[in-house]
């Protein structure tokens, strides 16, 4: 049961930033939600991979002291997908600065040129 | 944007260098330890943020230019898929410098070791290439940013035939 | 050892080496990063061409990525594969072309479209990275670099998106469409985790073998099924593009749409190769058929009323998204049924595919010929235009072939596909293909309207001094025309040498999966 709620977290923090998604109207809580949105995917693969009591998985530590390691691939997949990340924030708060520049405003209601 | 005060200046220059050797330590050593070159580039581009927040955007436009920050972009990312064609007598990204004996060749050593940094062939070699890259890259991210948000402060060259 | 073997490798090393070294050209000037751009394209649409000729000739190829050897699927007798995998079976090859084609017209296209911009060398590198993007989806064979692609195609897009930022309606769009697909993209991810845990492999191959019917599985396959139709723009999900399709320029556009069609791909190598063998319940095709029809009869309703010529031709997009999807819906519908699969459901899926090459290249030629008008007039707004008919006579007569393929009419390679359609949804239920039909009619009525305010009419004043648009972006224009006059007179050819194959190796899960593994029992020798 203990063991499930870390699933729990990522689940919850999954809805909430999935919530502020939909619901914001500031284009700088968007893309905070966005993020909220990424950092709870991140942490679910992490969690995938771990093993209780498992030692970190450097290859030269095989076969001395703990057997037990956590999984590397999701480890690695997670630094991949950290990566990516970073690059859309990046970029998504540069649009938020050029959109604030050409609208004068951060709210959704007031960028709508594009419409029907 | 102007610059900080005299004391964060001089926080700045005192420790920022050490972001810097820090960064490049991560780099250097990311087939190691946990790191690598993004990592790493990522700390060395902090030190960057710290100069533009601490001396303000015209100091960091009379020490570099953009163009810097392009070239190590383009020269990372190259090297990074000229060691992968290098493989292609087998494969792309082929490892063909592990356990070659020269430059990274070294098999590395079993058990719990303080880590041999002759090793791991390519890895290392892509390590440095993507920690080149990432230095330029994110500097380039904040020198644009910085630029956006100040559009009297720009760095380069003006923009032309955007109309409206 | 043949260097055939490196093609799947070059395909994507070729437009990233372009990407890298294209910021560097522009120290050559502007003819040097012209031709670094012409020249890239070229090579990587001819190594598509190569690998589609080889793989329809050899069966499956497969490549592993930094492996001892090519084809060393499974090293040191290990049962699942390891390393990055890619395969290429007849549909991925025949995506992988058809990409390549629109990729090289958008690329010539843009040369002269983009030349009075600065930052073009940015575009270009943006453009090459999307490129590789968009071959990774086609070719990866597993789904963690299936995520990775989708994400570095759309990341490039976001930018090419917003190219002309001084627009805020192209930051706009831009932003728009970040937030579908990056939303997209999480789904998918979160979807490969859940089967990373349940099987602990990533590789399509490997999870297409052992995957079992279950709770985790069925959750994976919606998020996978909503993220890859959000991305593809299906119905619900359609809004971010007509946005982006008429707010990014025209050479990007022709080479976004390829783009999503690998979104699309995406979702039939999952519906079909995954999760092939539990279609026997008709829930999912008939979610697909549902999606497909909406998407038909809502993104036509909405183009006719539309005023921008962008926009229109973009809301036509969602439209024609739904043909495909209705194809491939009752292609699935049949998959379990040999009967059913003989009597109407290979006839849906080749509708569908050549409904994809078909779609890709008229609707790429369109979104051309409607850059080149607002090149010619500065104008989007149909209400201005008029009598442009003396003034571009050859985008008028790129534009007509185009729009006669899309509506559909006889001698066009629109209507072989469109009739596949309607034959074969005729035979699962009557109404799909009175929708069907009722949509070809509303683009043939709107095509009409945008041909006849925009070429015919009395001469207007304000567009005296208009000139036919320079060299390239005619060239670009007519690599598709070519391409929609080769596909329309050579109809029987192109069914049973492009469109078959594909629609064979997308139901032939066996041969997907067994090209992995079978590499391996022959030892995976150098």
């Amino acid at each position: 049961m203990i063991g499930n709620f870390p699933y729990l977290v990522v689940g919850i923090l999954f809805v909430m930033g999935f919530i502020g998604l939909v619901f914001e109207r500031n284009l700088m809580k968007i893309a905070i939600a966005m993020s909220v949105v990424e950092a709870a995917t991140n942490l679910f693969i992490i969690t995938l991979g771990y093993r209780s009591g498992g030692s970190i998985p450097v290859w030269t530590m095989a076969g001395g002291g703990s057997s037990r390691m956590v999984l590397p691939t999701p480890q690695a997949l997670t630094l991949t997908a950290i990566v990516i990340g970073l690059a859309t924030t990046a970029l998504m708060l540069s649009f938020v600065m050029m959109i604030y520049r050409h609208y004068g405003s951060l709210d959704v209601r007031d960028v709508r040129r594009l419409r029907g | 944007m102007n610059p900080l005060s005299v004391v964060a200046r001089t926080v700045c220059n005192l420790f920022a260098w050490f972001l810097a050797v820090f960064g490049i330590y991560v780099i250097i050593h990311g087939h190691l330890t946990p790191g690598g070159g993004f990592q790493g580039g990522a700390v060395v581009a902090t030190f960057m943020a710290f100069l533009l927040v601490a001396h303000g955007g015209k100091k960091m436009q009379s020490w570099v230019k953009k163009d810097i920050f392009t070239l190590m972009e383009c020269g990372g990312l190259t090297l990074f898929i000229t060691a992968g064609l290098l493989g292609m007598s087998n494969t792309f990204f082929f490892n063909f410098l592990a356990k070659a004996g020269g430059l990274f060749g070294s098999v590395v050593p079993m058990g719990p070791n303080p880590g041999a940094l002759n090793t791991s062939g390519t890895i290392a070699l892509m390590n440095l290439s993507v920690g080149l890259e990432v230095v330029g890259g994110l500097s380039m991210i904040l020198l644009y940013m910085f630029s956006g948000a100040h559009p009297e402060e720009s760095f380069g060259r003006e923009e032309a035939g955007h109309d409206r | 050892m043949n260097w055939q073997d490196h093609l799947p490798a070059l395909l994507l090393a070729v437009p990233l080496f372009g990407a890298f070294l294209a910021p560097l050209t522009t120290l050559g000037g502007k003819g040097l990063r012209n031709a670094w751009f012409i020249f890239v394209s070229s090579v990587f649409t001819l190594i598509a061409f190569l690998l589609w000729v080889r793989v329809g000739a050899t069966g499956p190829a497969i490549y592993v990525m930094g492996g001892q050897g090519w084809n060393l699927a499974l090293p040191s007798g290990l049962s699942i594969p390891v390393r990055i995998l890619m395969e290429v079976d007849a549909f991925s090859a025949f995506m992988v072309l058809l990409s390549a084609v629109a990729a090289l017209a958008g690329a010539i296209f843009s040369v002269n479209y983009m030349e009075r911009f600065s930052g073009v060398e940015k575009f270009v590198a943006l453009y090459f990275l999307m490129v590789t993007g968009m071959f990774g989806m086609e070719i990866t064979g597993d789904f963690f670099n299936f995520f990775v692609f989708l994400e570095i195609s759309s990341v490039a897009s976001f930018g090419l998106v917003a190219f002309w930022r001084d627009r805020g309606e192209a930051l706009e769009a831009a932003f728009k469409y970040m937030l579908v697909s990056t939303l997209g993209a999480m789904m998918v991810l979160v979807a490969v985790a859940f089967l990373y845990s349940r099987y602990n492999v990533v590789n399509m191959a490997a999870l297409g073998k052992v995957i079992e019917w279950g709770m985790v599985e069925k959750t994976a396959l919606v998020l996978f099924l909503t993220a890859l139709a959000m991305k593809c723009g299906a119905v619900p999900m359609h809004m971010w593009m007509p946005d982006a399709y008429a707010e990014a320029p025209a050479g990007v556009t022709c080479a976004l749409i390829a783009v999503s069609q690998a979104s699309l791909y995406g979702l039939f190598r999952v519906c079909f190769t995954i999760y092939g063998s539990f279609m026997g319940s008709p829930m999912i095709p008939w979610v697909i058929i549902v999606l497909g029809v909406l998407s038909m009869f809502i993104g036509v309703s909405m183009a006719v009323i539309q005023k921008e010529v962008g926009r229109l031709i973009a809301y036509h997009s969602v439209s024609q998204v739904g043909y495909m999807l209705l194809g491939f819906g009752v292609g699935l519908l049949a998959l379990g049924d040999a009967r059913a699969m003989a009597d109407y459901g290979f006839t849906a899926l080749k509708g569908g595919v050549f409904h994809i090459v078909n779609y890709t290249m008229y609707k790429g030629l369109l979104f051309l010929a409607a850059g080149a008008l607002y090149y010619a007039t500065g104008s989007r707004n149909l209400n201005e235009m008029g009598g442009l008919a003396r003034q571009l006579p050859k985008t008028m007569v790129l534009f007509m072939i185009a729009a006669a393929a899309i509506a559909g009419l006889p001698p066009f390679n629109g209507f072989v596909s469109k009739l596949l359609i309607y034959e074969s949804s005729f035979a699962v239920h009557p109404i799909l293909a009175v929708f069907a039909m009722v949509t070809s009619v509303l683009t043939l009525a709107s095509f009409v309207k945008i041909f006849q305010t925009a070429f015919l009419g009395p001469e207007l004043k304000k567009f005296k001094d208009v000139r036919e648009v320079p060299g390239s972006m005619l060239a670009g224009m007519t690599v598709l025309a070519c391409a929609i006059l080769v596909l329309s007179l050579f109809p029987t050819w192109s069914l049973n040498h492009l469109v078959e194959p594909a629609a064979k190796a997308l139901v032939d899960q066996a041969s997907y999966i067994g090209a992995v593994f079978a590499a391996a029992a022959t030892g995976g020798g150098l």
